[in-house]
């Protein structure tokens, strides 16, 4: 039984990232993101990363740009940003992904400005969907801890290569004390193998990464991405299992469930909020309700068999999201869950809900509240396809 | 204040008038006159802006904004503003 | 589950005390966790923080809107914010003021009052009355052992102010239990 340690889960991060043993970590401090490097500078200048480099760079901007030099020299990266520094990143984040840097990045999940808020939702990574990066979500700090080794392993492998951001919620798991098991460096030798990428920058044998490419070519360098996010789809599953056999803990490969065999209806959510799920789930079981829960774990590569094959049997399907695409009024797991049920045999009514935006604490009666939504729109069908669920009509 | 939300997270100026930070003291300064000598150190030193010159020359503690802080009593001169717990 | 909201002001600590109540249940044995309700940080204005004690793992993610207890740091947040709401019927709310229990105006809940402003000036010597708080919420309580509170504090505090914020609580405790 592995000891656990009443740490913040920012902490948990930092520790998570440094016995991965990277060798160049430049970051930037923003909240809720702070704490994390800020203990990695700790480490970095205790000598308890090795020979880690640690460097404090003038912005998120430099600070991809750097990843993106010390990768490309075959340098094992970490970093750790949310919100507006995430943004910040935007143009350089599609140069890591198209040069094929496994670069591993920690997204404390913000809202965007303006209006100016510090506080917890998805938008600042859901805004990244299409950079090209994997993306997984923690449900806790253990989960986000636990995701850092997984995620260096799934983008390292050589038919994946690429960047990916381990998400998890700012304040509500960067910020909250509880019992964690600190990764064993002994555990985390043997799970995740040292860093040997086939192409590296080299003065003695020269090249070029994200060269020039005309017409003629660039679709194909774009489908090759693709295939690495496919062959990302496997590895995930491969990676969670490997993970439980050494370290004996399991979150779900592309997804997992929770009450889901014989549930009519399916709740779906990433983050912090599944455990708030779980908890009401257990209750509403009690009064016989068939409610379960599809937990979406990795958001890119999008798993979408996995999705249509959990969700089938189902009644309604009610995806709950942290992001909204203003001008389609809906989140970003709604808008993808009903892309993938399209051209399928698969028609099952989905009634999206939108909440806990900017910070918005998200209490049980809210998921009570959507479950009998639901239940309301099994017998009388739905007729607001996607809404928030905690809007404040009085303000406005 | 409005109840209805401005787009934009647009805000009208003077809006902190109305959060009265006083409330925030743990220690309050209590300004004894006989030992002022009108120096103004107090005036220039405060953060908030919570000490106000009167018409002869000394000086009064706005209580509704002064938050306790006691830069004034660390840097007056003679020992004028003593700092003392809050009656609660 | 038990859980607890504790009433402060900025720079009083009341995100520490939170830590520290989860720290000391799981030494006792324990699944627990303590987060600020994260706000825009200043010293001085109100704050309020969480924890959570139970036997089994704890997933909920929400705030406390129906607490078992209350700890209110600063008396003078009585008059600003509804230090009761959501209590449970019979839940405790434990202020730090010099008065009467008796004599708080507007607070139906069960209130134990405990002077430790006072006690954290005659031990620590300084006004800081979290961890004063800590002391007695075990002692008004019985959730938390003394002896896990004490290494709570004193492995957060090293030195000097480490032994004497253990004896604060040691003097809270004592208070308290005599009371309850």
């Amino acid at each position: 039984m592995s000891k656990l340690t009443v740490v913040e889960g920012s902490y948990a991060v930092a520790h998570a990232a440094k016995v991965c043993r990277p060798d160049v970590i430049p970051a930037y401090p923003i909240t809720p993101q702070t704490h994390i490097v800020e203990e990695l500078s700790k480490f970095a200048a205790n000598g308890e990363i090795g020979a880690c480099e640690y460097i404090t760079v003038e912005s998120e901007f430099s600070a991809i740009s750097a990843l993106i030099g010390a990768c490309a020299a075959g340098a094992r990266t970490y970093s750790a940003t949310t919100s507006q520094g995430l943004a910040l990143m935007h143009e350089v984040l599609f140069n890591a992904s198209g040069m094929r840097l496994p670069l591993v990045m920690t997204v404390a999940n913000r809202a965007m400005s303006a209006p100016l808020s510090i506080w917890n939702d998805h938008q600042d990574s859901i805004a990244q969907r299409d950079t090209g990066w994997i993306q997984l979500y923690a449900e806790d700090p253990q989960e986000a801890a636990d995701m850092t080794p997984q995620v260096y392993k799934i983008c390292e492998d050589n038919k994946i290569m690429l960047p990916a951001m381990a998400c998890f919620d700012g304040f509500i798991l960067t910020h909250v004390y509880e019992p964690v098991v600190l990764l064993e460096q002994d555990l985390t030798d043997e799970f995740l193998p040292p860093f040997a990428p086939e192409h590296i920058l080299d003065p003695s044998n020269p090249k070029t990464f994200g060269a020039f490419a005309d017409p003629g070519v660039y679709s194909e360098f774009r489908y090759m991405q693709e295939l690495g996010m496919s062959a990302a789809l496997k590895k995930i599953e491969t990676v969670a299992d490997e993970f439980n056999e050494i370290y004996g803990r399991y979150y779900g490969g592309l997804i997992d469930g929770y009450y889901l065999d014989d549930a009519e209806i399916v709740l779906v959510a990433m983050g912090s909020v599944i455990g708030t799920i779980k908890d009401v789930l257990d209750e509403l079981r009690a009064e016989g309700k068939k409610v379960g829960l599809l937990k979406i774990r990795s958001f890119r590569p999008f798993p979408t068999d996995a999705i249509r094959n959990a969700v089938k049997n189902a009644a309604i399907i009610v995806p709950l999201d942290k992001s909204i695409s203003i001008g389609k009024y809906e989140g970003a797991l709604c808008t993808e869950i009903k892309a993938s049920l399209y051209n399928t045999k698969i028609d099952i009514p989905v009634l999206g809900y939108m909440f806990g935006h900017g910070g918005r604490d998200i209490p049980p009666e809210r998921i009570k509240k959507i479950v009998s939504e639901a239940e309301k729109a099994i017998v009388n069908g739905i007729t607001i396809e996607s809404s928030y669920v905690d809007l404040r009509e009085e303000l406005l | 204040m409005s109840s209805k939300l401005c787009i934009g997270g647009i805000v009208e100026p003077g809006s902190t008038v109305i959060n009265k930070t006083g409330s925030w003291r743990t220690f309050k300064p209590i300004y004894q006159k006989e030992k002022c000598i009108k120096c103004g150190i107090c005036e220039l030193s405060c953060p908030e802006n919570c000490i106000i010159k009167t018409e002869d020359g000394y000086y009064e503690i706005d209580y509704d904004y002064c938050k306790g802080c006691g830069i004034c009593s660390n840097e007056c001169p003679r020992e004028t503003i003593e700092m003392v717990l809050e009656e609660k | 589950m038990k859980e607890i909201r504790i009433h402060g002001r900025g720079g009083q600590g009341s995100v520490t005390a939170a830590e520290l109540l989860a720290v000391a249940a799981f030494e006792d044995g324990k699944y627990s966790q303590a987060f600020p309700s994260f706000g825009v940080e200043r010293r001085g204005a109100p704050v309020v923080a969480f924890t959570r004690i139970d036997d089994k793992p704890i997933r909920m993610r929400s705030q406390v809107y129906e607490p078992d207890y209350v700890v209110v740091q600063d008396a003078t947040l009585i008059d600003v914010i509804d230090v009761a709401g959501g209590i449970k019927k019979d839940g405790l709310i434990i202020i730090n003021t010099e008065k009467d229990a008796g004599k708080l105006k507007n607070i139906s809940a069960k209130v134990m009052a405990i002077d430790a402003t006072k006690i954290a000036m005659d031990v620590i010597g300084r006004p800081i009355v979290n961890t004063v708080l800590l002391g007695a919420f075990a002692g008004a309580t019985g959730e938390i052992r003394l002896e896990s509170i004490k290494k709570a504090v004193g492995e957060r505090f090293s030195g000097k102010i480490g032994e004497k914020n253990v004896a604060a609580v040691d003097a809270a405790y004592k208070a308290m239990e005599a009371h309850a």
